[in-house]
């Protein structure tokens, strides 16, 4: 059960991570970024090969993120231009390109053999009290950040007049909480690796989450979201439409390439076909669903996409009315049901603005 | 009409000589001309299809000239991008009035503001005392324009909720948020209703007399005749005529023009 509890916090911390990145290029910039899992393909790959090569993990990840904003820049430069929809079509090109050179060039990645045996953050650390200490120690601060954060955002609805609501979303949200931090708490004490993994997720998406709130309500963060709007107006009004789009597509692109880290740490074994173009709609799911242009929905959206995930994977097969192959298709049915439910009576997602929908263009 | 004899011949503020437009075969502006005195209020009219909104992309470079030279302020201004011309001091709106939905109307306001610390990605790590300084600035700046236009009850609203008149008005308080020598302004009056007509033209006055220079578009000829101190008619891509509104209204050639032969 906590092994469990922990694999399902570190895969939610990083697709939040991931999704975030997603979120700041199209949520709060309006870039259709239809091959997200390509930056994240750069991040992997490139962490686990330096650190292959004995380079430090940190300098690794810094190195793997960098480069795949330098891939933003890449695709940036060629397509930011064009209009959105041609960004598109050749953000899922590259995506896939990317996918079939890491299974091609097997001088790099070993091709399907896949990389296998790479060093692990925290992997051969072996706290002694006083570490576990303080790891749990972090872990508590990261915890009343998250219900300090809870409390903020519900009591503004409270205040609106809504009771019912806030009161639901306070007992599910608190729940899931202490939930996790019990959960994390027991595994940090008995320490392994993921353990160790599952904070690092939580101590990245806490950083990742604040900066990106302190950039988007920023001056910068104003002008993305105007060209999201209209993006001739921020051009009549002198502010240089492109290198601020280019910005975004790379930071989100850094990002995600932060996300791909962790993803193939807790892969432990990094093939290519972990990199199909589901993991960018998996993202899209994940932002749609908690509202775009919405951190706080972006993670919330995670940890529903994999509450979904987990719940159906074992809920559903002891009702045994289907067989495990149709299961499979039978659960991805019910998301894109969930979604276009989701659509039609809340199209702005769970914590988006609903006032912002009933807009005249 | 006084004002336009204090206005000396030699402070041209934007000139455009030889303009060139084509998309396909249709020449939209063809060898086009236009001054702008510096502190004038100079009307540009001309029927349907003659090219004026081109010619107003053409001079702010939101669509690049076939052909032809630009000077704003004694500096040739074809080749800068249109973001480089707005920080110059030199603005333009829109035909239909656009403003950002999702953002409220303080924000679409506060976004104008030129040279802000915290539009470089580092400054909004490492200034944050200078950005929230700024913001407190502008903000109050804002609130002052949005007063004087009649706004200021729909701050925290989202523009997008504004109706069509109130949404002109956001647009050319956001022009004078940039601090401009020079407004473009496309077509001021039309979709807006009589009393606010007469509103928007005050405005304009009052901004002009603070020594804002603007260059108007319009169909509605009271309003283009009682503001403007020169105006200049285009058909069909060119030069019709410019002169004074009087010249202009006893023109043969104009009304032949407007009204067909």
């Amino acid at each position: 059960m906590v092994g469990y509890i922990v694999f399902l916090t570190i895969s939610a911390g990083l697709y939040a991570i991931f999704g975030l990145g997603l979120n700041l290029q199209w949520g709060f910039t309006g870039l259709i970024n239809f091959g997200h899992v390509a930056f994240m393909t750069v991040g992997a790959y490139t962490t686990v090969l330096l650190t292959n090569q004995g380079v430090p993990v940190i300098l690794a990840v810094l190195i793997g993120a960098i480069l795949a904003s330098l891939l933003g820049l890449l695709i940036g430069t060629s397509t930011l231009r064009l209009r959105e929809d041609y960004l598109a079509i050749v953000t899922i090109g590259v995506s896939e390109l990317l996918r079939l050179i890491a299974l091609n060039e097997e001088w790099l990645t070993k091709g399907a053999f896949g990389v296998q045996g790479f060093p692990l953050p925290l992997g051969k650390f072996d706290p002694n009290f006083f570490g576990k200490f303080i790891m749990i120690a972090i872990l508590t601060i990261i915890a009343i950040f998250t219900a300090y954060k809870l409390w903020i955002g519900l009591s503004k609805i409270w205040r609106k007049g809504n009771r019912i609501g806030p009161l639901i979303w306070a007992v599910i949200s608190g729940i899931i909480l202490l939930l996790v931090y019990i959960c994390g708490v027991i595994a940090l004490n008995d320490y392994n690796y993921k353990a160790g993994l599952m904070l690092l997720v939580l101590v990245t998406l806490a950083l990742v989450y604040s900066g990106l709130e302190i950039l988007v309500n920023s001056p910068w963060g104003r002008i993305l979201k105007a060209i999201r709007e209209d993006e001739e107006i921020p051009r009549a009004l002198g502010k240089n439409v492109f290198w601020y789009k280019l910005q975004s597509f790379m930071l989100g692109g850094g990002i995600a390439g932060v996300a791909g880290s962790f993803y193939a740490w807790q892969l432990t074994t990094v093939y290519p076909s972990n990199f199909e173009p589901l993991l960018t709609f998996n993202a899209w799911t994940i932002v749609v669903l908690g509202g775009a242009g919405s951190n706080q929905g972006t993670i919330l959206g995670a940890i529903i996409f994999w509450g979904y995930d987990s719940l159906t994977r074992f809920v559903l097969p002891q009702l045994g009315i289907l067989d495990n192959a149709r299961l499979g298709a039978f659960r991805v049915m019910i998301i894109g049901l969930i979604l276009i439910v989701l659509m039609i009576w809340r199209p702005q997602g769970i914590l988006g603005n609903k006032d912002e929908l009933t807009l005249g263009k | 009409m006084q004002e336009q004899q204090i206005i000396s011949t030699e402070n041209i503020l934007l000139s455009a000589q030889g303009l060139h437009k084509s998309f396909g075969g249709l020449k939209a502006v063809n060898n086009a001309k236009i001054e702008v005195k510096k502190g004038s209020i100079t009307g540009l009219i001309g029927p349907n299809g003659a090219g004026k909104t081109t010619l107003f992309n053409l001079l702010s470079n939101f669509i690049k000239s076939d052909k032809g030279e630009i000077i704003f302020d004694g500096q040739p201004i074809n080749n800068l991008p249109s973001h480089k011309i707005a920080n110059l001091g030199f603005v333009r709106t829109f035909q239909v009035a656009r403003v950002l939905s999702r953002l409220s109307v303080l924000e679409n306001m506060l976004l104008a503001s030129q040279q802000q610390t915290g539009e470089n990605f580092l400054n909004v790590w490492f200034q944050r005392k200078q950005i929230r300084k700024e913001e407190l600035e502008n903000r109050d700046k804002a609130m002052a324009i949005l007063e004087s236009v009649g706004l200021i009850k729909k701050v925290n609203d989202y523009a997008g909720g504004l109706s069509g008149g109130q949404r002109k008005l956001l647009e050319m308080g956001r022009a004078l948020m940039t601090n401009p020598q020079l407004i473009l302004l496309d077509e001021p009056a039309a979709g807006v209703n009589p009393t606010l007509i007469g509103e928007i033209c005050e405005h304009i006055l009052n901004w002009n007399k603070q020594g804002i220079t603007f260059l108007i578009i319009e169909h509605n000829m009271d309003v283009i005749m009682s503001l403007s101190h020169h105006v200049w008619v285009l058909a069909e891509g060119t030069n019709l005529a410019d002169g004074t509104p009087e010249q202009i209204q006893s023109n043969s050639q104009v009304l032949e023009a407007y009204l067909g032969e």
